[in-house]
């Protein structure tokens, strides 16, 4: 049916008057503020973009690709001192979890975290559907809540999807095998798995402040791609600025100083101090981005 | 006023966030600059007189003094490594003087281009040239002579204490990776027996490193066509070695024991004999990779000096002889720490013992290995500490193990400077572990799995029966090994403890204690210890005869006595918890301010009870942008339920403003805005009786028609039975397309559907923002009506346009906006006859009284002028 043939039809619809006609006067809606925008509904108007589709890929493919590059590459080789992550990811399932996590952290899921709670507000603003949420009236502090809880459940998504993918695809390509440490020692399946769940724990509370970055440039500017390239653009300069060792000591309160701090879970009792550092700074900077992406948007002027 | 704007053009976020960006990257180089500018210090290069050689040729010591700013300043005396001279200690120096000390590198005799020969530390030469260092040290105006310290590696660790054994006015030692007795360190024995295995590989490299820098002296020589100072010819097999020193030397190497003179030369050049004339607190670092000096020369001066009651600190750093890239900056921060204690409120008692475990962590940065730091309250054996231990059975029946004519092949464990490279390789690569240990020389011990992980630091015993098949003696090399699950095994730091047994029966089995290797290494759990011992070891001098031992236990299976240590790990920089509390606490702090901000900025309007019948009420309503430009200026005016009302008015005029406000996207500056009787605030209650179409429509592009229409209205949190789909679904008109993405729509087509979401739950008040936008002349007909029906359900409509037309075809009521003020407002048939009167007569009554004399009936009727021409009247004067 062309456009014209459709206004035609529109045009025409008298039974539409008819039926407005018949309406009885309005009443008073049944509107109760903390049922607006539900986490269901939230997620349904997510989870069919398609940038949420190429980052699932992403994740699904990219195990897959180390691992045929290790097995057609011959494995990783033992005498460059190149890592001892990477000399032992072929040992079996959870060591590849363990480098797939470790060749993973300083980009591949800044940049997914950085994805989802970066556009989250801001491609709202810029597809104009942001107003017509905050005119039902979704009341704007509920609105950032419902959006962040959404954005963060699928960074962490992401975040114990690659770990758990990897450990599936390692054990297909290399075997199942409980973690060997690169300090020495084996764990059992039990204690490999917990601590792999300590990393990931981890890792996911670092990425707070890149989540919470990315939130607050969200909420502050009208371009996703803004909001998503400045996130990372904080994690590339910090990471920059962490290479200079002259900024000792106030390098250690970088947004990204202790982001391979996991590496601590495998000594043999675990080593939690540096994970307790980072987690405290990362804490810190979420909080202070946060507080100022809910304050800004409480009193912004929704021009877009 | 320019100011304002400067300050209002900063405000905006394209300025701002490089500008705080640039700020932050300022303020980074600032403390960059502060905290790597370093103090600045001088230097002043000198050869001073050293002790005349025996045949009284005059010796000139090279040094240079590096001066701090500060003066007077405590002093350092820099004593070199063997084989090289004072530039290899630039770079301690220059830290020291940075540090506020005056430091004192030199050329030991015998070296580069200080005169003399090498004595190797004798007490008469040597020592007696740092005794002629401190002298001159003392004349000197800059250094406070209550305050010198000397501090040296290897061959310089041994001067330092041996001058701090002769010399009472040095108050601070720092020694690093040196020896306590040259006899124990060139020729060990693990059964404390002597002599002991001749170190025949250090040894040569030892002595041929001063044969070699004579070499590079001699062709030094060449280009300047004179001799190199202090060469005494005829003696070129010597090198700079003293005569005495070369013929003990080359006798040991033959002979792979020690004669007199080279024993009475090792004691004068060893710390062992002076250590209880040690007063000045010491520190003794020694490395964990050193085949040379092992950790036990440094316990041994420990005890030594500890013995008398001079405080003494021991650390065990990374790297040694055997890998001199790592370590040395452990043992110059130590150096500093320490020396700052001294010199500063003084040290006593016990000292903290410091060892660091290598590969405990993983590095962050890199992934690859690191040593992290452990440290017990005291060094073992000193200040009552006792030693910690584990035992650990051992089992394996007796084994015979053969030695090879000539000894080779060998096993190679610690090879000069390589062997840090082997162990990185053997933790890894079983092809080259398989060097360590030739199998038919070598007899294996193993314990059980180990339940729990165990930290060795230190040197474990064991005892062992030997018998030698048909000579006296034995030599012997243990070592512990940590074996894995799969196999691999590691040598920690690639030591063997050497063992020489004298006076055996042959066939006859001799129990001896020996002592294994000192090593600091953590054994995971689920590893093995396996001893091994076999009867070769490349770095060593064998015996030629081929030979045969039987090697066992006390009993079948035998106790292996660990050393261990309760070392706690170094934290650096603060209580890790504290990190994670402050962090919390901000959370929380922030939490709650950020609520209470919120709150606080919560309207104080009231409810007006009065306005509860009147959809829309505006009064005073100004909204002023940054910059002062006022959109929206004094508004007020007021719609009732029923009417259609238009917001009329060119583009700019404050239209789309004024909607943004009604619905609480927009805050405003003043005024009071009621949707019947509730204030408008963002996300307040009462807008859910409003719909609005606002400024074009906004869909999630990848989502069809009616799946926006479902989500919108699921967003909502409202029941489905408040909402009217089908009607909707009619108004936006779609048809088919509804079921496509939003993404493939015509403007007109999103139009319609944004009217259609807007009227979705029937509103009471409906708010359209130039909703005739993109519609064909059907379309906005059909609108129109649409328009008008939904008013007469009793339902109320304001609708804005910039078409005249089109508001005075649909609009009960228009308000005029101009440049953000209402210039008229009514009924819209007031409006447009407010103009006069068609016919202009001056007595209209007369007229009619006249014209129905005339026979003509006529009524008075008000003008109908087109709205169009009111509006531009209204505006006319900004038209022209």
């Amino acid at each position: 049916m062309t456009e014209r043939e459709l206004s035609r039809v529109a045009a025409t619809r008298r039974g539409v008057h008819d039926r407005l006609m018949a309406l009885e006067p309005g009443r008073p809606p049944t509107f109760r503020p903390r049922r607006t925008l539900r986490l269901g509904v939230e997620f349904a108007r997510q989870i069919k973009r398609r940038r949420t589709q190429v980052v699932l890929v992403l994740l699904l493919v990219l195990p897959i690709i180390i691992a045929l590059a290790f097995k057609l590459g011959g494995g990783p080789d033992a005498r460059d001192n190149a890592g001892a992550l990477v000399s032992s990811a072929t040992t079996g399932s959870a060591n590849f979890a363990l480098f797939t996590e470790f060749a993973s952290v300083g980009f591949l899921l800044v940049v997914v975290v950085a994805l989802f709670c970066g556009d989250t507000v801001a491609s709202e603003a810029s597809w104009a559907s942001l107003r017509y949420l905050l005119a039902q009236p979704v009341p704007r502090a509920r609105l950032l809540k419902q959006k962040l809880i959404v954005a963060g459940t699928m960074s962490v998504a992401a975040n114990l999807l690659l770990p758990v993918w990897a450990y599936v695809v390692g054990g297909v390509f290399f075997g199942f095998a409980p973690a060997k440490s690169p300090l020495g020692g084996t764990f059992d399946t039990a204690d490999s798995l917990w601590r792999l769940l300590v990393i990931v724990a981890y890792v996911c509370g670092q990425m707070l402040v890149v989540a919470s970055l990315a939130f607050l440039l969200s909420v502050s500017v009208d371009n996703p791609l803004g909001a998503v390239g400045g996130a990372v653009m904080l994690v590339v300069v910090s990471n920059i600025l962490d290479q200079i060792t002259a900024l000792d000591p106030y390098r250690h309160y970088l947004p990204t100083h202790w982001q391979y701090s996991w590496t601590d879970a495998l000594s043999a009792p675990v080593n939690w101090d540096d994970m307790l550092r980072g987690t405290g700074c990362a804490l810190v900077y979420a909080a202070v981005f946060l507080a100022v992406a809910w304050l800004r948007f409480d009193r912004k002027d929704i021009t877009s | 006023m320019r100011r304002a704007e400067l300050l209002s053009r900063l405000r905006t976020r394209k300025v701002l966030i490089p500008l705080v960006l640039v700020v932050a990257l300022i303020a980074i180089g600032v403390v960059v600059a502060v905290t790597s500018s370093s103090n600045g210090y001088r230097t002043v290069s000198k050869m001073i007189t050293g002790t005349p050689e025996p045949d009284g040729t005059a010796v000139r010591i090279d040094t240079t003094l590096y001066l701090p700013d500060t003066t007077p300043a405590p002093a350092v005396l820099l004593a070199q490594g063997f084989g090289g001279d004072k530039s290899g200690l630039a770079g301690t120096a220059r830290t020291l003087a940075e540090h506020g000390y005056v430091a004192l590198a030199y050329t030991a005799r015998g070296f580069g281009d200080s005169g003399g020969l090498i004595h190797f530390d004798a007490p008469d030469y040597e020592v007696h040239d740092a005794k002629l260092l401190v002298d001159y040290l003392s004349t000197l105006p800059q250094v406070d002579k209550s305050k010198i310290a000397v501090a040296g590696s290897s061959y310089g660790g041994g001067l330092a204490l041996l001058l701090a054994g002769y010399d009472s006015r040095i108050k601070a030692v720092a020694a690093d990776i040196t020896w306590n007795d040259l006899s124990h360190a060139l020729f060990p024995n693990a059964v404390g027996e002597d002599p002991g295995v001749f170190k025949k590989l250090w040894a040569g490299t030892l002595f041929g490193n001063a044969f070699s820098s004579q070499l590079g002296a001699a062709l030094d020589a060449v280009g300047s066509d004179a001799p190199p100072p202090g060469t005494p010819r005829g003696t070129v097999s010597c090198g700079r070695f003293a005569p005495d020193v070369c013929a003990a030397y080359q006798n040991a190497a033959s002979t792979g024991t020690p004669n007199a003179a080279m024993r009475a030369l090792m004691r004068q050049a060893s710390p062992a004999s002076i250590l209880d004339k040690i007063k000045a607190p010491t520190l003794l670092t020694q490395g964990e990779e050193d085949s040379l000096f092992p950790l036990s020369e440094a316990d041994a001066n420990a005890r030594g000096i500890g013995a008398t009651g001079t405080p003494v600190k021991v650390v065990w750093r990374p790297g040694g002889h055997d890998d001199s890239s790592e370590g040395g900056y452990v043992a110059t921060s130590a150096m500093l720490g320490w020396f700052g204690s001294v010199f500063g409120d003084g040290v006593s008692g016990t000292q903290p013992f410091e060892f660091s475990e290598q590969g405990a962590q993983l590095s962050s940065d890199s992934g690859r290995l690191r040593q992290q730091v452990r440290q017990a309250p005291g060094y073992p054996g000193i200040g009552g500490t006792p030693a910690q231990t584990r035992a650990i059975t051992l089992s394996g029946p007796p084994q015979q193990v053969g030695a090879p004519a000539g000894g080779t092949p060998a096993a190679i464990t610690a090879v000069p400077g390589l062997s840090g490279i082997l162990s990185t390789f053997g933790a890894i690569d079983q092809a080259t572990d398989a060097l360590s240990a030739v199998p038919s020389q070598t007899a294996g011990f193993a314990s059980p799995a180990l339940s729990s992980s165990l930290l060795i630091a230190g040197s474990s015993t064991v005892q062992l029966t030997v018998s030698a098949k048909s000579t006296s003696d034995a030599t012997l090399f243990l070592g512990l090994r940590d074996v894995s699950s799969d196999g691999t095994d590691t040598l920690p730091s690639q030591l063997v403890a050497p063992v020489h047994l004298t006076g055996l029966t042959p066939g006859r089995p001799k129990t001896v204690t020996v002592h294994l290797p000192w090593v600091v290494h953590t054994v995971p759990s689920g590893h093995r210890l396996v001893l091994t011992v076999a009867t070769t070891d490349f770095a060593y001098q064998l015996p030629q005869d081929p030979r045969t031992y039987t090697i066992g236990l006390t009993g079948f299976t035998g106790a292996l006595t660990v050393a261990t240590s309760n070392g706690s790990v170094q934290t650096t920089g603060g209580h890790p918890v504290a990190w994670l509390v402050v962090g919390v606490v901000v959370v929380l702090l922030v939490g709650l301010g950020v609520a209470f901000v919120i709150r606080r900025r919560r309207s104080v309007l009231k409810p007006r009870a009065d306005l509860s019948d009147v959809p829309v009420s505006i009064e005073s309503l100004i909204k002023e942008y940054a910059g002062g430009y006022r959109a929206v200026d004094d508004v007020s005016f007021t719609v009732e339920r029923g009417q259609v009302v238009g917001l009329l008015g060119p583009n700019g005029a404050g239209k789309t403003t004024t909607l943004r406000v009604l619905v609480g996207l927009i805050t405003p500056t003043s005024g009071q805005l009621h949707v019947f009787d509730e204030p408008v605030v963002p996300g307040a209650p009462v807008l859910a009786r409003l719909g609005a179409f606002i400024e074009g429509p906004g869909f999630l592009p990848h989502l069809s028609g009616r799946e926006n229409l479902r989500l919108y209205w699921a967003a909502t949190g409202r029941p489905d039975s408040e909402a009217n789909f089908d009607t909707a679904l009619e108004i936006a008109g779609l048809g088919a397309s509804i079921d496509r993405r939003v993404k493939s729509y015509s403007h007109g087509m999103k139009q319609r559907l944004g009217i259609a979401q807007a009227m979705l739950g029937l509103p009471e008040l409906l708010v359209l923002d130039e909703p005739t936008n993109g519609l064909d002349p059907p379309q906005i007909a059909e609108m129109r009506e649409v328009m008008k029906r939904y008013a007469q359900t009793g339902r109320t409509v304001v609708v804005s346009s910039h078409l005249l037309a089109e508001v005075e075809q649909t609009c009960t009521h228009v308000v005029v906006m101009h440049k953000g003020k209402v210039i008229a407002a009514g009924a819209t048939a007031e409006i447009a006859g407010a103009g006069g009167l068609q016919l202009s007569v001056s007595d209209p009554q007369r007229a009619a009284d006249v014209l129905a004399g005339a026979g003509i009936t006529a009524t008075l009727v008000p003008a109908t002028r087109a709205l169009e021409d009111v509006f531009l009247g209204l505006i006319g004067e900004d038209l022209n």
